[in-house]
């Protein structure tokens, strides 16, 4: 009896030291985010005596347009996600449902993509928007967001979509409707569950996205929020109190949606269709 | 096809199949046409692009021409005196070999113990150990920054201090081994718990009566684990391993928000590399040279990943 209760707690130790390892940089960088004197790096001894306060996320929010940085982020994100979720999703029906000659080449000229890393890509993309006008416009973003996902999430939902059973469509069949009525009626609300992951992906990387946006956004009031907060370093570069203020404000909606989620977070490469031969 | 069976009269084959085939593509497109014609447009066709554009020296400014120049932006690669791009190369397989065993064991094994049977909170430990993967690579690159600042006051310094283990506070991103080892904590930090989610997600699959048997056999949990759990694993580890070298092969925040590349570009990966030729340098020719020969390395490294592994899909 009394080794077992020695291997329970040994257990235990293990796995709360490994939490800890994963979330003591955070609860560090809240602490740190209540410091407010400027201008030295703050002590360890200094960061852990901090009296919580919100001085700092008040002087951030109303510093250098972040409020406006915050809400552009919040449209682009919100328009990439549900431009993205509707295209992905239609492809995904297409090459899940239908039968067409060419499939299989269309198939491995997207997987072909995917190996490639998307960083070369990036010079090509701007020309292109240059070309379409869209230089330093949300519309240009939006574009290059929602086709560059195309492909990663049409695999993502491709499984989902595969597993569910043809003889459902028929009652959408006999009762008139076409293949329009089986997307909407049927196979949109039976991958919810994977819909909504693949929502919260998209979101959290369209929200981080810095590369791209640094590329085609020239204008400061159209910034997105990443490009703030490292230009924010660069400027403030000593004050970590506010830096970190300024940053776990654009932390905070990923992970709020991300806990409330997670419970009906389907896994990522791990659903039906993933390991399937 | 029953289509073919159908129809009455003896068109020739050929005929019948085109028909059929276009009539398929009539049915499917309306689904699947702005899907592909974006990824045509926004994917495929900046690749081709890049591969013109690494035999040109490329002019951004419109109406100026873009001249052919052969070989030249590979030589240039090449050429280059402080072999940036053969470091950059160096430091892409470096990471592979650091990173993906630690990330490895380390899922295996913190997947294992919260997967324990006492245990409970299983789903709260799984969400703090997600917690690094949601948040951005940019406010964590700025984190370990400031975790690992230089001088005494930085935490990891005075950590570090305090235990004993240092005798003096180490600039960390100055030097080339210690820049190395930040940017590897760093990755393994940010993406571990991926592996422990999707392992944990795989150790509720095996059967519990395979660890039945195992126990009338009088079976230890050490050799439980290496005769039952690890080879009902397999499939995933693959899975695993293939997705953490890729992931490996691909570092891009990881250096690019870390150390830039420094100190003097001793820590460059090739998308980092690429990226900052391309915009810091507007060096594009030799930037989208670079890019194809990664392009190519990748293609070869998944190409034999895909061989290995047979028929099997992995993505």
């Amino acid at each position: 009896m009394k080794t077992q209760w020695m291997t329970k707690l040994a257990v235990y130790a293990i796995i709360v030291a490994g939490a800890m390892l994963f979330v003591f940089p955070f609860i560090y960088m809240i602490l740190t985010s209540f410091f407010t004197a400027t201008f030295s790096l703050p002590r360890p001894e200094e960061v852990f005596n901090v009296v919580p306060n919100f001085i700092n996320y008040e002087v951030v929010w109303g510093k250098n347009h972040f409020a406006q940085y915050f809400s552009n982020s919040l449209l682009i994100t919100s328009v990439a996600m549900v431009g993205a979720l509707l295209i992905s999703s239609l492809t995904a029906y297409g090459f899940a449902r239908f039968a067409f000659p060419g499939k299989e080449g269309v198939f491995r000229l997207f997987l072909l993509t995917m190996m490639i890393p998307s960083v070369i890509n990036i010079i090509p993309q701007f020309v292109i928007v240059k070309n379409l006008g869209l230089v330093n416009t949300y519309s240009g973003l939006w574009l290059i967001y929602i086709a560059t996902g195309v492909v990663g999430n049409m695999f993502f939902l491709r499984g989902f979509f595969e597993s569910i059973p043809k003889e459902l469509e028929e009652s959408v069949l006999i009762d008139g409707g076409g293949n329009w009525r089986i997307y909407w009626n049927i196979y949109l609300p039976l991958s919810l569950p994977a819909m909504g992951t693949l929502a919260i992906f998209i979101f959290q990387a369209t929200w981080e996205e810095y590369f791209l946006a640094l590329t085609i956004i020239k204008s400061e009031a159209l910034r997105t929020l990443p490009i703030a907060i490292l230009m924010f370093n660069d400027k403030y570069a000593t004050n970590y109190g506010q830096i970190f203020a300024a940053s776990m404000i654009a932390l905070l909606p990923v992970i709020l949606i991300y806990v409330i989620f997670q419970k009906r977070f389907v896994q990522s490469g791990l659903n039906e269709g993933a390991v399937k031969g | 096809m029953a289509q073919v069976m159908l129809s009455g009269n003896p068109k020739p084959m050929k005929k019948t199949r085109l028909r059929i085939g276009l009539k398929q593509w009539l049915n499917v497109l309306p689904f699947v046409a702005v899907g592909i014609v974006g990824v045509l447009v926004f994917v495929v066709y900046p690749m081709i692009q890049n591969i013109k554009l690494s035999f040109q020296e490329f002019n951004i400014l419109p109406g100026t021409q873009s001249p052919w120049i052969g070989w030249d932006n590979y030589n240039g690669v090449f050429d280059d005196p402080n072999h940036k791009f053969m470091i950059a190369l160096k430091n892409t397989f470096l990471n592979v070999a650091v990173t993906v065993p630690i990330n490895w064991f380390l899922a295996v094994f913190f997947a294992v113990v919260i997967n324990t049977r006492f245990v409970k909170m299983k789903v709260t430990f799984r969400t703090l150990y997600y917690l690094p993967i949601v948040t951005s690579w940019i406010v964590v690159a700025l984190l370990f920054k400031y975790l690992f600042a230089d001088g005494a006051g930085g935490f990891v310094n005075f950590s570090l201090l305090h235990l004993g283990i240092l005798k003096d506070p180490i600039a960390w991103k100055s030097h080339y081994w210690s820049a190395m080892i930040m940017i590897w904590l760093f990755h393994i930090w940010k993406t571990v718990g991926w592996g422990v989610v999707i392992y944990m997600a795989a150790l509720q699959g095996i059967p519990r009566d395979l660890y039945e048997a195992a126990d009338i056999d009088g079976a230890s949990p050490i050799s439980k684990f290496f005769r039952v759990t690890l080879p009902m694993l397999r499939p995933i580890t693959l899975f695993v391993l293939i997705n953490l070298i890729n992931g490996a092969f691909g570092f891009f925040p990881q250096v690019y928000f870390i150390t830039a590349g420094g100190p003097m570009n001793q820590t460059q990966v090739i998308p980092s590399l690429i990226y900052m030729e391309a915009f810091k340098h507007f060096h594009f020719g030799e930037a989208a040279a670079m890019g194809v020969m990664m392009g190519l390395l990748v293609f070869a490294v998944t190409f034999y990943q895909m061989t290995k592994i047979g028929k099997q899909r992995l993505f």
